[in-house]
């Protein structure tokens, strides 16, 4: 009996989170006067006229070329600096500590309106503008905090006694960190990889603020599709579609991590 | 369990503190920088000092959108922490519903906010939206377009849709670790389902809940641009959130100096709330520990 509640509330819950989705999939195949002209819970004539115009015009598959960049220059950026830092966190105590773990966060918090004129001052002075580096670097105000904290609660879940063992052992930190404790927190790496992918790919502020043409992320695209006859709703719901298609083949890559546990065996 | 003390640690957050202060010190600075000045133009301001915040505080319309600002913020905890744990505690434990499971609840993160809110722009039209016209069908009349409860269902039925996966997703990940020891000795000890909960599960939890709550209390505080296209912060003022009202200061009426005093208010209001929930939840785990 709590079986059956448990599965099908979950598929409910499956299903509710699913209908904007396939509503966005519907529209996709649908021509604007179509959508714009009739209520249908189906594509009556679907065509893939909008997911064409996608991959053959280039102001369309190359903002998704952008994204993929410097999303992937973020996530790797991220990770790298994230990993040693989150290991002292779990590891020693030193001085201001505690402090320092709380700022990286409140990196986060700030209402990002104002700070995007000063963002772009800032990145034009050193000629990064319109390079995909430079949202790269940008984003690692948000997603290098968050790595931190959760390589860190992962990493506090590996008992110290394998680091003492293997420094008794005569290895040295970097030989050890990188053999010994890196492939034990890969569960958290991966998590971690998926999230940093994530509130990169999403973000359309800053990456916007920070590039022209040559970077311009796929996001920012698709506020352009507002033609003389309005919104291309057909257009936008496709190159929707096609925003979900690169992160949900990271989080198929790391599911296996995931399922794998938050705190390897944390106690 | 105390941790090794050696100061020398620093060398491995120190490239984390660079790559971080170089994207937030100046920034800031700036922002400070102006929220002191009026300014006119290039090259022409004047120090007015604390106008700006005294200006700010004094705001009614301010006032307003804080406090829907915080009913906001309160309902999506409430809803998403609760209903995101339920989920993790409902999935499937092993086989093909788990990778099916995973990419499902990645589906919402992964659309780009402005998108989202076209979507459901379309989503709850009465007219050519599944949703709009199925609560129609029902015999109920439903607008968010001119009725303010409407709206305020519409945006937090949005926001749940959105970000419920993030919470499920970490709490699913924190729910793997747990070794299944726990449970067989809850199971020997007698332990009712509720009592398994609360004592075996919850405290496992403590981390990766802290985590999901400050990042709910925070993007949820700073939202903008979801509510922005879906109601444009209407009907009215109904949906209009610090963020929106913040834009609406900073763009619409090109005053730098109030909106980045504004700004700084509105940072060092997610900051205390933030503070206050994360020593909290460290507290609730030292009362468990002892």
């Amino acid at each position: 009996m709590t079986r059956v509640l448990r599965l099908g509330g979950l598929g409910l819950y499956y299903g509710l989170l699913l209908l904007p989705i396939y509503w966005m999939l519907n529209m996709s195949l649908r021509s604007n006067a179509d959508i714009m002209g009739a209520f249908s819970l189906y594509p009556t004539d679907p065509n893939l006229a909008n997911y064409v115009k996608i991959f053959t015009d280039e102001v369309w598959y190359s903002g998704y070329i952008n994204s993929i960049i410097y999303v992937s220059l973020n996530t790797v950026i991220s990770l790298t600096v994230a990993l040693p830092a989150a290991y002292a966190f779990s590891r020693y105590r030193f001085l201001g500590d505690k402090h320092m773990f709380f700022w990286l966060l409140t990196n986060r918090m700030a209402p990002p309106a104002v700070f995007l004129l000063p963002f772009f001052q800032l990145y034009s002075t050193l000629g990064l503008i319109d390079t995909h580096i430079a949202v790269a670097l940008a984003h690692t105000l948000f997603n290098v905090p968050l790595a931190v904290w959760i390589l860190e609660g992962f990493m506090s879940g590996v008992p110290r006694e394998i680091d003492e063992m293997a420094y008794i052992d005569g290895y040295s930190f970097p030989r050890f960190f990188a053999t010994v404790f890196v492939p034990l927190v890969r569960t958290g790496i991966g998590v971690t990889a998926f999230f940093c992918f994530m509130f990169s790919w999403v973000e359309l502020l800053l990456a916007r603020t920070l590039t022209t043409t040559d970077a311009k992320p796929i996001a920012a695209t698709m506020t352009r599709t507002v033609s003389a006859m309005g919104l291309d709703w057909g257009l936008l719901a496709a190159a929707g579609v096609l925003t979900i298609v690169p992160g949900a083949l990271v989080i198929w890559f790391v599911r296996n991590y995931i399922a794998k546990g938050f705190a390897l065996g944390r106690v | 369990m105390d941790k090794w003390e050696d100061n020398r640690a620093w060398f491995l957050v120190l490239p984390v503190f660079v790559v971080v202060a170089f994207s937030a010190i100046i920034p800031l600075m700036t922002v400070v920088n102006y929220s002191v000045q009026d300014i006119f133009g290039p090259g022409q301001r004047v120090f007015v000092g604390t106008e700006w915040f005294a200006d700010a505080l004094s705001d009614r319309r301010l006032h307003e959108a804080l406090w829907r600002q915080f009913l906001f913020s309160g309902l999506v905890l409430v809803i998403e922490i609760p209903l995101g744990v339920l989920i993790a505690l409902a999935m499937p434990k092993r086989g093909l519903g788990v990778p099916f499971s995973l990419v499902l609840l990645a589906l919402p993160l992964l659309i780009p906010w402005n998108v989202i809110g076209t979507i459901w722009i379309i989503f709850t039209r009465p007219d050519i939206g599944l949703l709009g016209v199925t609560i129609n069908g029902l015999g109920i009349p439903f607008d968010h377009t001119a009725s303010p409860l409407d709206a305020w269902i519409t945006v937090v039925a949005m926001e749940v849709w959105h970000w419920t996966p993030l919470v499920a997703l970490l709490a699913y990940a924190g729910l793997r670790a747990i070794p299944e020891a726990y449970f067989q000795a809850a199971r020997i000890d007698g332990a009712s389902a509720w009592a398994t909960f609360r004592y075996v599960l919850l405290p496992k939890l403590r981390g990766v809940l802290t985590i999901a709550i400050l990042l709910r209390f925070m993007d949820s505080f700073l939202i903008y641009a979801e509510p922005f296209v879906l109601t444009g912060g209407g009907p009215g003022n109904a949906t209009t959130f610090l963020s929106i009202h913040l834009v609406k200061m900073a763009v619409g009426q090109f005053d730098l100096g109030p909106a980045a005093a504004f700004s700084l208010i509105y940072f060092l209001i997610v900051l205390l709330f933030s503070w206050l929930f994360y020593q909290a939840l460290q507290n609730v785990g030292q009362g468990e520990r002892r």
